[in-house]
């Protein structure tokens, strides 16, 4: 657990960045800083590992003050990763990696050994250990940066904007990847960023900062969506926020209705939409049977995509996500191995949702697997 | 020219041509030692920066035969000791390093600066396994303007007398003959050249990233290349 205690930093030129600051944050799970450029986020990141020190209040590490032991030898337990990576240009992106293990007097070989294994563990290929960071994408640089963090297995991890200065396709991927690689390894991450989705995304609990450093609500994403502590914290997670609360909603009770499919090389019939599927049962795509020419068999150039799909686990977000993106009207949904399993209608999901609103005003209940891909067709 | 002269002179002009390499060396690498924590500290510490800068100015400014007169008095060295053409030199080679290490950190980016710091380097060990590597390239650079500099102004100190290939333009001044002045002029070029190249190697040798910098970007656009043949140019647009 990580303690601020009335925490405040003026700096020498009189900007009060962060202001009385108290909250706990557990151990085990991500807290994102969320907040307006200026309002001191970074700040209070780097707090923590003493890059900065306060002006006033005191940061407990479980109950251990940061000031207790050197500033190296804290920071060594503590990774971090910034927004352009901050690779080191000169060295290899396995020994990039190995850094603070060498540091801490881990024989390099050794250090290398378990760099290599840390890169395909953030998704990258062991060979381009041998690279120089500036043979790498933004996105690769990024995973790099993840892994050095990482190496010393370090029980905290800071994470400064770390996926801002890539692309949103990437970004998205590097979201995914982090999801992923917390649920196995369960660090006490303390995520920094002002991008509201991506906080609520990553976040087991949001601290949103106001400009001046104050604290203005420390609560589970679904809370800050559904009750706002006060105007500007309303104001910041957006017109949105009544949608995105949907994302915390699990979509279990929307009704799934049968739905009839055919496969490549049936010929269609009747006048509407039929959704198409391999042998298996995976879905392949929409056909419109009115447009279609009578008695031809469909082929694959026939097909229309379909829009995204509901998996085992997905929330109403996603439900009402697929029935709005496919071309019937009708969204698919799949079992865990994406076999179809029926369809599901907008109308319906709206009840869901109108019903969850109403009985559940503060508290949507949190879907637990929908934690790992909350937004996306599981 | 007069070849008869170069041949029943070479063993002394070889020897002159040694002479000039280590007093020319030698300084540089003194120099650049001295150079780096002194110019660290300029880096590091803003107020010192500017009283250090002007001091390396003022002191480039001394004509380098007033400091070979006045350094023996100082030193308490004899006027022909060659001790005094290596501190002169290494304290022009100071003059002109100081800066160019102090601007040299200035272009480490300030992320690679603060990660650092954020994995637990200290001070020292992060100047010395961060900051100087990569800053290499920009200090590499100025190491070879000091040297050049040091090769002509070694041929200076034949004026008080220590022998070095400066000697041949004296003699040949004195005797009013040209062919010392030319072999001194090319001496002085070849080894300015020799040296230079050093450098140059030494500096990829120990700078490896920037050349894999520059061939990863050759092999993208390569990639690049082919890519336009295969879907025709219009596509590729990155
Ligand atoms: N070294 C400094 N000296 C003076 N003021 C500073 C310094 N660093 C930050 N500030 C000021 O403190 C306030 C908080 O800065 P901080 O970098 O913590 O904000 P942030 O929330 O991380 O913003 P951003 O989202 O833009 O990164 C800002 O007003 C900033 O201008
Ligand atoms: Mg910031």
């Amino acid at each position: 657990m990580i303690t601020f205690d009335a925490v405040s930093k003026r700096y020498p030129d009189g900007t009060v960045a962060v202001n009385e600051l108290t909250m706990e944050i557990p151990s085990g799970s991500t807290t994102v800083l969320v907040g307006p450029s200026g309002c001191g986020k970074t700040t209070s990141l780097r707090m923590i590992n003493r890059m900065i020190d306060p002006s006033a209040g005191r940061i407990l590490i479980d109950g251990t003050d940061v000031t207790a032991v050197p500033a190296s030898r804290l920071r060594r337990g503590i990774g971090y990763v910034i927004q352009n990576a901050g690779l080191f240009p000169h060295r290899t992106v396995l020994d990039n990696v190995a850094t603070v293990p060498v540091l801490t007097g881990t024989p390099r070989a050794a250090a290398r050994r378990e760099a290599a294994a840390l890169l395909e563990r953030v998704g990258l290929d062991p060979a381009l250990g041998r690279r120089y960071p500036a043979q790498l994408s933004g996105g690769q640089q990024q995973r790099v940066g993840v892994a050095r963090a990482l190496a010393a297995d370090p029980p905290i991890l800071l994470m400064d904007e770390p996926f801002s200065a890539v692309d949103p396709v990437v970004r998205t991927e590097l979201q995914d990847e982090l999801l992923r690689l917390q649920a196995d390894l369960g660090k006490t991450i303390v995520f920094v960023t002002h991008d509201i989705d991506e906080a609520i995304k990553l976040g087991d609990r949001l601290a949103i900062l106001a400009v001046g450093g104050r604290l203005a609500q420390f609560a589970a994403p679904s809370q800050v969506l559904a009750a706002p502590a006060d105007d500007f914290v309303a104001g910041f997670v957006g017109r949105d926020r009544g949608y995105r609360a949907l994302s915390f909603t699990a979509g279990d009770g929307i009704a799934v209705r049968p739905e009839p499919t055919i496969r490549i090389g049936d010929v269609p019939t009747g006048a509407d939409w039929l959704l198409v599927t391999d042998d298996d049962g995976h879905p392949r795509g929409w056909v419109d049977a009115a447009a279609h020419p009578g008695g031809t068999p469909v082929a694959e150039a026939d097909l229309r995509l379909g829009g995204t799909l509901l998996g085992p686990g997905g929330s109403v977000r996603t439900a009402l996500d697929a029935a709005l993106s496919s071309p019937s009207g009708r969204g698919v949904a799949v079992d865990a191995d994406g076999r179809v399993t029926g369809s599901i209608r907008a109308a319906d999901v709206f009840a869901v949702a109108e019903r969850t609103a109403r009985d559940e005003p503060g508290e949507p209940p949190v879907p637990a697997p929908a934690v790992l891909s909350k937004d996306r067709p599981a | 020219m007069n070849w008869a002269w170069i041949d029943s002179q070479w063993p002394t002009i070889w020897q002159e041509f040694g002479q000039h390499v280590w007093l020319s060396v030698l300084p540089v690498l003194i120099g650049l030692l001295l150079s780096i924590p002194i110019g660290a500290l300029a880096h590091r510490y803003g107020w010192l920066r500017p009283p250090l800068v002007t001091l390396a100015g003022l002191t480039y400014t001394i004509p380098s035969l007033a400091l070979f007169v006045v350094l023996p008095g100082l030193l308490g060295t004899k006027i022909l000791d060659p001790i005094n053409v290596v501190v002169a030199l290494t304290l022009y080679t100071v003059a002109l390093l100081v800066r160019t290490v102090a601007d040299a950190l200035d272009t480490v980016p300030d992320d690679v600066r603060q990660a650092a710091l954020a994995m637990g380097y200290r001070p020292v060990r992060q100047l010395l396994a961060v900051d100087l590597p990569v800053a290499a390239p920009v200090i590499g650079a100025g190491v070879r303007v000091a040297t050049v500099s040091n090769v002509s102004l070694v041929a200076i100190a034949a004026l008080i007398g220590v022998p070095q290939l400066g000697s041949l333009f004296t003699q040949g001044f004195q005797e009013d003959f040209a062919t010392p002045i030319i072999v001194g002029i090319v001496g002085c070029l070849v080894l300015a050249l020799v040296l230079d190249l050093l450098i140059v190697l030494a500096i990829r040798l120990l700078t490896p990233w920037q050349r894999a910098g520059r061939i990863g970007r050759r092999g993208r656009s390569a990639a690049a290349a082919e890519l336009a043949e295969v879907v025709g140019p219009a596509e590729v647009i990155g």
